[in-house]
């Protein structure tokens, strides 16, 4: 066997193709619970994308409702844990700050939502304008709250921790790395897997979801049928907002136990890359932040411990930054080759009137 | 948007004054309103954070500062000049993208690509004739802007794959181009940290006070080429036709894709032209971390100025000269920067609700605030223009 891998490996050219497929076997199931860790915020805001544009609103604005939902949660800790304490109350590393800080957090993203409602929903400005607004205030406010913060360098209230699956589950032939990929997470990564099967269930299974796909396909006909347009679209954006807030507070509150500025690094646009490669579908979203965030993490494993023979010379003369930009890289040329068959909603993006009764 | 513009009732030849404020009243009131938004944000924030006492009189000094620092003496106006010149060429390279119904938040990328393609031909010519070398410097820019404008341009015709997200992933991919080249190839010998060496006989020759360098006198050219460009020019023409109306445009006879492409291209090569000015006139060389918010404010600029050049220049003033106060209000008065983001952000909320500020201030005859951008979300995510 090991024979025969090293005359396939020896191969000129095609041969770093060969090695390249062994490192992934040999790397992917160590590295699995990290490609979940980084699909969590781009899976969160993809699925903030398919409700808001389900229903015919498109949000670009969900990067500004993570970074605002990212610094709420954090400074909520720090002002909580001098009242609240940080005795843990239950598994995860749980404390009652911490749990009351994600609440307001997810309170935060709603907020942030209702501006986006209102102005596209109700204005009827452009949506587009609105998501940038939304974007360019976000960042404004919550770097100029954390450079005055800053100069007191406060505590946190800490972040949610990991649970550890047992040896003999992760340790189980075939399946178990895929075991430890859901499992070996906190709180917030491991709900994302729930919340897209329940959202896929209820989107096509539901009266909600019909309601919903009616509105962001033909507005007008649903109208007529008695479905209140104007309370649909506003509903799923406000949901759509808890949905980026939790992408936003796993940033600051799991990945890590602080805020720095700009942390978001373009995840709640990548988020929108998944929900179109993913066809506007919670599943199909979820799998293309799984792609995006394999490369992540490949790029990451490569960088700190490279492949060995020809592939690993080759990885390794290329400047770390390569890597850095491997995710905006894998999302455009992932997007610009499966787009043209992605359909949206037909009513995407556009503002919807009332007839006026004559 | 679908509110109506309503204009002065028909036949009746409206004074010149009523014609300006028409245009101006909107703007006005919503920068009025944003340094309301601002004093209440710097009065809040005393008391959200730990320990503050709340002084009621912040937001005034704030202000005070940010006014001297902008327009105090002379070097501080040379300063707002020098800080709206990049703002200029940013703010035409998202407007004429906004003509044509494209949203270009790339302008970042592009300007960022343009100061390395500027630093690189500057750095190896540094010994070169002035002429010769601010000539070639100058182009490089332009030309690597122009490239990073065309990527999304070329994708967006040929597979539909919306500018926004493409631009945006641009803007982090120049990040670590950037980065890798000022690290590696460019980086300048014998120096413990990454930095780039010189531009020598690249750099801008100073025109105005102790460093208002000739790139002012640039922008305003580029005010007038595109100006030119889009009023006077049949691709202008078509541009704008594309942008209103891309089905109208296909019946009679132009190409929306070429137009998507080129359009792009060009909006690059101005946001390049805005980073070339702004390494060979002011930082003359590089660091990994090079980088401003030239390309976010552009979008602002572009849109307060409603995506038409002269409207252009005097919001890119507005909003350079805020850029140029801050340093002075974060060290008189403790604010910091971000602060002009937050103002900018209200500015553009105030201009987009504009029915609601029309409304309540009475303002009929008065024209809306964003009607060039219309078509914006129409071409979101995935549909081809048609061939």
């Amino acid at each position: 066997m090991d024979g025969l891998i090293n005359a396939l490996y020896s191969i000129p050219v095609a041969g770093v193709l060969f090695q390249l497929a062994g490192y992934l076997v040999n790397v992917v199931p160590d590295i699995s619970p990290l490609i979940l860790q980084a699909a969590t915020p781009i899976a969160l805001a993809a699925l903030c994308g398919v409700m808001c544009e389900r229903a015919g609103v498109v949000n670009i604005g969900i990067e500004g409702i993570m970074i605002t939902a990212a610094f709420v949660g954090w400074y909520s800790g720090v002002l909580l844990v001098p009242v609240l304490g940080t005795t843990a109350i239950g598994p995860f590393g749980m404390s009652l700050a911490l749990v009351v800080a994600l609440g307001v957090a997810l309170a935060s993203g709603v907020v942030i939502s209702a501006l986006h409602a209102w102005l596209s929903i109700s204005v009827r400005a452009d949506q587009i304008i609105s998501g940038t607004i939304i974007n360019i205030a976000a960042f404004g406010l919550t770097g100029y709250l954390n450079n005055l913060i800053a100069k007191t360098s406060p505590n946190g209230a800490g972040a949610f921790t990991q649970f550890r699956p047992p040896r003999e589950v992760t340790d189980i032939p075939v399946i178990g790395w895929i075991l430890n990929m859901f499992l070996n997470q906190g709180p917030i990564a491991m709900s994302v897997i729930v919340l897209v099967v329940i959202f896929q269930i209820l989107l096509f299974r539901s009266r909600w979801g019909l309601r919903s796909r009616a509105v962001g396909e033909h507005p007008r006909a649903a109208e007529t049928v008695g479905i209140n347009v104007i309370r649909v679209r506003y509903r799923n954006v406000l949901i759509g907002g808890v949905f980026a807030a939790l992408g936003g507070a796993y940033l600051s509150m799991e990945a890590t136990n602080s805020f720095q500025q700009g942390m978001t690094t373009g995840r709640g646009f990548i988020g929108l890359a998944a929900m179109i490669v993913g066809r506007w579908s919670p599943v199909g979203a979820f799998g293309a932040a799984l792609l995006f965030s394999s490369s992540t993490a490949l790029g990451n494993s490569i960088k700190f411990s490279p492949p060995s023979g020809d592939l690993g010379t080759i990885l390794t003369s290329l400047p770390d930054q390569v890597y850095d930009a491997l995710p905006y890289l894998v999302t455009i040329v992932i997007l610009a080759g499966v787009v043209g068959r992605s359909i949206p909603p037909a009513a995407d993006g556009q503002p919807y009137e009332r007839e006026a009764a004559t | 948007m679908t509110a109506p513009s309503s204009s002065g009732s028909p036949g009746r030849a409206t004074p010149l004054l009523a014609q300006i404020w028409a245009v101006i009243a909107l703007p006005l009131i919503s920068i009025l309103l944003a340094l309301l938004v601002g004093a209440f944000v710097i009065l809040a924030s005393q008391l959200v954070l730990p320990g503050g006492n709340l002084d009621l009189l912040l937001p005034l000094t704030a202000y005070a500062a940010l006014f001297q620092g902008a327009f105090g003496n002379f070097d501080a106006l040379v300063d707002t000049l020098i800080s709206t010149t990049p703002l200029v060429l940013g703010g035409l390279s998202v407007g004429l993208a906004f003509k044509a119904g494209l949203f270009n938040i790339g302008a970042q990328g592009q300007f960022l690509l343009g100061a390395l393609g500027a630093v690189a031909a500057g750095v190896a010519l540094a010994g070169a004739p002035p002429l010769v070398a601010i000539t070639v410097a100058l182009a490089a820019g332009i030309l690597a802007g122009a490239f990073w404008g065309f990527i999304p341009g070329l994708l967006k015709a040929v597979s539909g794959a919306h500018e926004v997200v493409v631009t945006i992933m641009l803007n982090y991919i120049a990040i670590a181009v950037i980065a890798a080249v000022v690290g590696g190839p460019l980086r300048q010998q014998g120096r413990p940290e990454a930095i780039t060496p010189d531009v020598g006989n690249a750099a801008l020759p100073v025109i105005i006070g102790n460093d208002g360098h000739a790139g002012i006198a640039l922008a305003i050219v580029a005010v007038a080429v595109v100006a030119f460009l889009l009023f006077r020019t049949t691709l202008g023409f078509e541009i704008r036709i594309v942008g209103a109306n891309p089905d109208a445009a296909r019946y009679a006879g132009m190409r929306p894709r070429a137009l998507t492409i080129l359009t792009m291209s060009i909006a690059g090569a101005l946001a390049g032209l805005a980073g070339a000015v702004v390494v060979l006139g002011v930082t003359h060389l590089m660091t990994p971390s090079f980088g401003t918010t030239v390309g976010f404010d552009s979008i602002a600029v572009a849109l307060l100025g409603r995506t038409n050049p002269v409207g252009i220049v005097a919001a890119a003033f507005l909003f350079g000269a805020l850029r140029a106060g801050a340093s002075l209000m974060q060290i008189k008065a403790g604010i910091p920067v971000e602060l002009i983001d937050v103002l900018q952000a209200t500015i553009l909320l105030f201009l987009v609700a504009n029915p609601v500020l029309r409304r309540a201030f009475r303002l009929r005859g008065v024209k809306a605030g964003l009607e060039t951008t219309e078509t914006i979300t129409k071409t979101y995510a995935g549909e081809v223009a048609p061939r």
